[in-house]
């Protein structure tokens, strides 16, 4: 009776265990985005300091945006052509590749890109800064690193995602440009004039920049958490750095589902 | 005494216990630094010292007792009163921590910058004043990683002494330097120290330090187990002091971590 008991506890106490890890650290997360929250008046005096992040984030995230769209863009150009042309409806693939794009690809492959690009880099800083003493060194200089190194970060991080996903956007498009029209031979007319009537500037543009702004302040909270609690090691500053990027991978998939659901579902009806 | 600010010791602290979680680091430190003197922490690797300067530092609290620092209690103080102290305060890391995305010139004006509306012609001024003083100011310019680990160690400094602090601290200024730049570190902590007019804390295990220290802590295994000046630390019969200024590999701290027998884990 007693070892039933004991083996009922044991594995009560395994199914708990990572239950109330996720919750601790759900709660972790939180408390350090309030805080973060409460150190980010420095951005709104100093926004040099967040102009200067927005460089190395946004800036420097512009080439591999900028191939990665072009790619998609004629990608998509190439199979929706092909499979649009067997119902004989070629003509409609400027609508079709540009609301893919702005619904759905755009936000999502390039917060997938930025997560990887610069939520990647942005973890290892902070993590590195920490190893080195240099958060510590701050904060003995009166100066705390939470207004100072991570806030500035954030708000680059999440600014830079939805003019970064624009710039996808318009970059994916002209790449479907290019294989229809210009290589496929569809007429320029058309493939404009069909993007036009379909593609709603407040329901298909804004709600895609809506998502880009949820999956901006996701990947960046993700990226300085996971810097900024990194183990002050080779390893600690290597694991938050793979956290990084999969945990944001894999919430902006989620979250791109349940925004979808919210914005998208009835459009039809 | 400790109420009014001018008690002699600018830094007290009173039976102070430290764990980080279960971990016992620190039991029943008492320690006077007198203003204006060299005091050194001297102990092995990993028996608590720069946590110490942590404690002193107020980035870490202690578990019990208590830090007076220029004659507050660092317990009651909220973190906006814990920041202005910090102002007063400089500190060397153990490995410069030096920002590694500006150059020396920026390091050096960081404090001053963030915390002071100095004008910039001023601030240049002021940076290169305290480089020179650390024999540096040919390397304004220069980044980080350019440095050698003894020119970091001295930026490192300059950083620190940027406000004219009244308290130094220093957590292994020595570790990994030429004897070159060992003896220009050492140098310039005591001339830096008495030019302020500062008090200075070195945590240390290069007895090297005994030549410009006025007093000596030694620590083991979380305790103070021994005080006094150069002069006594190195003249005493302490067994335990005997060991470390001799560097004797084996005595009262054991050079084995505590085993099973030796020959039954080999199975003999």
């Amino acid at each position: 009776m007693k070892s039933l008991f004991s083996a009922l506890a044991g594995f009560l106490r395994r199914l708990g265990a990572p239950v109330s890890g996720a919750l601790i650290g759900l709660g972790q997360g939180t408390r350090f985005l309030f805080a973060m929250l409460a150190a980010s008046g420095t951005c709104l005096r100093r926004p040099g300091l967040v102009v200067r992040e927005m460089y190395f984030v946004g800036v420097l995230s512009l080439i591999i945006i900028v191939v990665s769209a072009l790619f998609v863009g004629m990608v998509l150009g190439l199979q929706m052509y092909e499979t649009l042309q067997r119902f004989g409806s070629g003509d409609v693939v400027g609508m079709v590749v540009a609301l893919a794009l702005v619904r759905e690809l755009g936000p999502v492959l390039a917060a997938l890109l930025i997560a990887s690009r610069a939520g990647s880099a942005l973890t290892a800083e902070i993590g590195l800064m920490k190893t080195t003493e240099q958060l510590s060194a701050m904060e003995m200089m009166a100066i705390q690193p939470l207004s100072r190194v991570v806030a500035p970060r954030f708000w680059a991080g999440f600014l830079s995602v939805p003019l970064l996903t624009s710039v996808f956007n318009v970059v994916g498009i002209y790449g479907g440009y290019l294989v229809a029209v210009e290589g496929l031979g569809v007429d320029a007319g058309t493939f404009w004039s069909q993007m036009q009537n379909a593609v709603d500037f407040r329901l298909d543009v804004v709600n895609g920049i809506i998502k880009s702004l949820f999956f901006g302040a996701a990947i960046m909270l993700i990226a300085v958490y996971q810097g900024y609690q990194a183990a002050p090691t080779a390893a600690g500053v290597a694991m938050a750095t793979t956290q990084t990027v999969v945990r944001s991978a894999l919430i902006i998939l989620g979250m791109d589902f349940v925004l979808t659901a919210f914005m998208f579902t009835g459009m039809g009806s | 005494m400790t109420t009014n600010g001018h008690s002699d010791n600018l830094v007290d602290m009173r039976k102070v216990d430290f764990a980080y979680g279960e971990r016992a680091v620190l039991q029943d430190i008492n320690m006077q630094v007198p203003r204006g003197r060299i005091v050194a922490i001297m102990g092995g690797s990993g028996s608590g010292k720069t946590t110490l300067l942590r404690l002193i530092g107020g980035q870490v609290k202690p578990s019990r007792g208590e830090v007076i620092v220029d004659g507050r209690s660092l317990a009651g103080l909220r973190n906006k009163e814990m920041f202005e102290l910090r102002r007063t305060m400089g500190m060397l890391f153990q490995m410069g921590a030096l920002f590694t995305d500006m150059n020396v010139f920026d390091n050096v004006a960081f404090q001053m910058r963030e915390n002071t509306d100095l004008p910039e012609p001023l601030i240049r001024d002021l940076v290169l004043m305290k480089l020179h003083a650390v024999g540096l100011r040919g390397a304004w310019n220069l980044m980080p990683s350019q440095l050698s680990g003894g020119m970091a160690r001295r930026v490192a400094l300059a950083r620190a002494i940027a406000l004219d602090p009244t308290l130094i601290m220093y957590d292994e200024p020595f570790a990994g330097l030429d004897p070159i730049s060992l003896a220009v570190v050492s140098r310039l902590i005591r001339t830096l120290n008495d030019a302020l007019g500062a008090t200075s804390i070195i945590v240390t295990h290069e007895k090297e330090s005994l030549n410009i220290v006025d007093y000596v802590y030694l620590v083991s295994g979380g305790t103070i187990i021994a005080g006094g000046t150069p002069e006594e630390i190195q003249q005493t019969s302490d067994p335990y002091v005997r060991q470390f200024v001799d560097a004797q590999p084996d005595g009262p701290v054991a050079f084995h971590y505590p085993a099973p027998d030796y020959r039954e884990m080999l199975g003999l």
